[in-house]
């Protein structure tokens, strides 16, 4: 046990306030989408009386949120075969060649981590537009594809430096060529980091906004995220009917990290803890 | 043996580096997007230092920077280390925390303007009611871009903590025991052990504060769109306005560039220190 009392006291104080502040928002929006809007205006902080549940099969028609939710998930699970297909082979290449060219390579995905979209959203969105690829789904895919796989391929390049070399070498003497020594011996060992890798890739393509608001603007192909967003604009006034649409689309979030709370914390704080 | 770097290159060139390129090209073009861009030399970087919206937006950014480089670490600072003298709350609480992370930022954002902030149906008005006289900080010029910085904090701040709990507890326990043993109080055993412990990873995290910082957007987009009368607007609502709805990509472009200028110099110290550490690991 480290400190004094008088210091444990104070820690367990602030844990209290700390968790408090964290959830109050969450707690205000579950309550309110139980409830009426008069009864939200007359006290937000009251609990719901009657359960209101019809806030969310209403939300659900009004905001066809069945369909846009679907889009999103379409979207994610796109996103997670591109990057998980493309980022594994690329991670594994860059723990094994050195030299020149590979480190530039290692520094040039280091360097894309930190470029704002801002640099490269606008020429994309026109030459998107020309190429008529401006509400497309597939499109959308691939613009997260290149955004996320930078971290995906230095997690997974983590994995791939602690395989041993000797493993593929002895695949080689045994005669499998490069891709089979990869497929046979190095995949199976990088399995628990395609686990986090689609997880936090998942979540960043199902909670994305920028790209999602400007290249999708059709109804019939917006994610769950711009639909709330574009109809919160418009029906802001009926707050239970929204938070209902809000609580919707953040449960399978919330439900899925409380599942695999391990692979999300680990996976986000992955490269940011220097020992 | 490139083989199996090319797809994951090859699309990451196509998608960032060829557009961005082009961006960096269309600041000195009048371009509407649609038609043929015309030179237009330095034109777009006079007009943007002749427009006073530039100067409070990027005005916004330093402070902005200022605000994530001290509140949410000091918070997180704090956190990591209660949560470090409880073993026994640590990992319901650092989950609590995390929480707000994985949100959707339009979903907090709504969440917030409708539930904290809204004169309506927020605490706002609950408060109001209840003998205290605030208005709506979303519809004030001067408090509106500390209102949305608010909820970026509660957003943000609990992420550190955990990543700062996680570098926390790489510091032997011997040490802390040591420290201990001699007397150190907590704000001695914080400053003197856990402070400098961790301190490669509080390094690492205030650079990546200040490279993110001159990128904020989804924020003050979603919660305020950079308004009320600019009060709010930081470069990337500048640069997003006027690419989309005023229909002036070069400004974009040239106001993105700057934007990224002032990331440019953080992102050098960041892949310094990235490239140092990677030489150690491989």
């Amino acid at each position: 046990m480290i400190g004094d009392r008088w210091s444990r006291t104070f820690a367990l104080g602030l844990i209290g306030v700390a968790s408090f502040s964290s959830l109050l928002p969450i707690a205000l929006a579950i309550m309110n989408a139980l409830k009426t809007t008069t009864e939200i205006g007359s006290n937000p902080l009251a609990l719901p009386t009657q359960m209101h549940w019809e806030n969310f099969s209403s939300a659900w028609r009004n905001a066809r949120l069945g369909p846009s939710l679907l889009h999103s998930a379409e979207v994610a699970s796109l996103t997670i075969l591109m990057v998980c297909v493309t980022a594994t082979p690329c991670a594994y290449v860059l723990a094994r060649q050195k030299g020149k060219l590979w480190r530039f390579i290692t520094f040039y995905f280091m360097a894309t981590i930190t470029v704002p979209v801002q640099l490269y959203l606008y020429p994309l969105y026109f030459i998107f537009a020309k190429l008529g690829l401006v509400n497309s789904i597939p499109a959308v895919a691939l613009i997260y594809t290149a955004m996320f796989s930078p971290f995906a391929i230095f997690l997974l390049r983590t994995y791939a430096l602690a395989i041993p070399v000797a493993l593929e070498e002895a695949a080689q003497v045994d005669g499998a060529r490069p891709w089979q020594a990869f497929w046979y011996v190095i995949l199976p060992m990088m399995r628990p980091g395609l686990l986090t890798v689609a997880i936090i890739v998942g979540l960043n393509a199902w909670n994305e906004f920028v790209i999602a608001v400007t290249f999708l603007q059709n109804d019939s192909n917006v994610t769950a995220i711009v639909r709330f967003y574009n109809l919160t604009g418009q029906y802001s006034t009926d707050w239970g009917e929204m938070l209902a649409a809000a609580v919707t689309i953040v449960l399978p979030i919330v439900a899925i990290f409380v599942l695999l709370q391990r692979q999300f914390i680990d996976g986000m704080t992955s490269g940011a803890v220097k020992s | 043996m490139w083989l199996f770097a090319l797809p994951a290159l090859l699309i990451n060139v196509c998608i960032i580096l060829v557009p961005a390129v082009l961006t960096f090209t269309a600041a000195f073009f009048i371009w509407d997007g649609v038609g043929t861009p015309v030179w237009a030399g330095l034109t777009n970087f006079q007009n943007m230092v002749a427009d006073p919206v530039f100067w409070s937006a990027l005005t916004n950014n330093f402070i902005w920077t200022a605000i994530f480089l001290t509140v949410p670490v000091c918070l997180a600072l704090v956190m990591a280390a209660a949560l470090l003298m409880a073993p026994k709350a640590r990992i319901v609480v650092q989950s609590i925390i995390f929480l707000p992370r994985i949100i959707a930022v339009a979903v907090t954002g709504r969440i917030f303007q409708g539930m904290i902030f809204s004169p309506a149906t927020g605490i706002v008005a609950w408060l109001n009611e209840h003998g205290f006289s605030i208005s709506d900080p979303l519809a004030d010029p001067d408090r509106s871009l500390y209102a949305v910085a608010a909820v970026d904090i509660w957003h943000w701040w609990g992420f550190l903590a955990v990543v700062f709990l996680a570098a926390m507890r790489q510091i032997s326990v011997d040490q802390i025991e040591a420290a201990r043993l001699d007397g150190a109080g907590f704000f001695a055993l914080f400053r003197y052990v856990l402070l400098p412990g961790i301190s490669p990873t509080l390094t690492l995290m205030l650079i990546l504060t200040v490279i993110w910082s001159f990128q904020v957007f989804e924020f003050i987009f979603i919660v305020t769109r950079g308004g009320p009368a600019y009060g709010s607007e930081v470069l990337a609502t500048f640069a997003y306005r006027h690419a989309f709805f005023e229909g002036d990509v070069g400004h974009a472009a040239a106001a993105a560039c700057v934007m990224s200028l002032f990331g440019l110099c953080a992102t050098a110290v960041y892949l310094r220190l990235q490239i140092t550490d990677d030489a150690q690991s491989t």
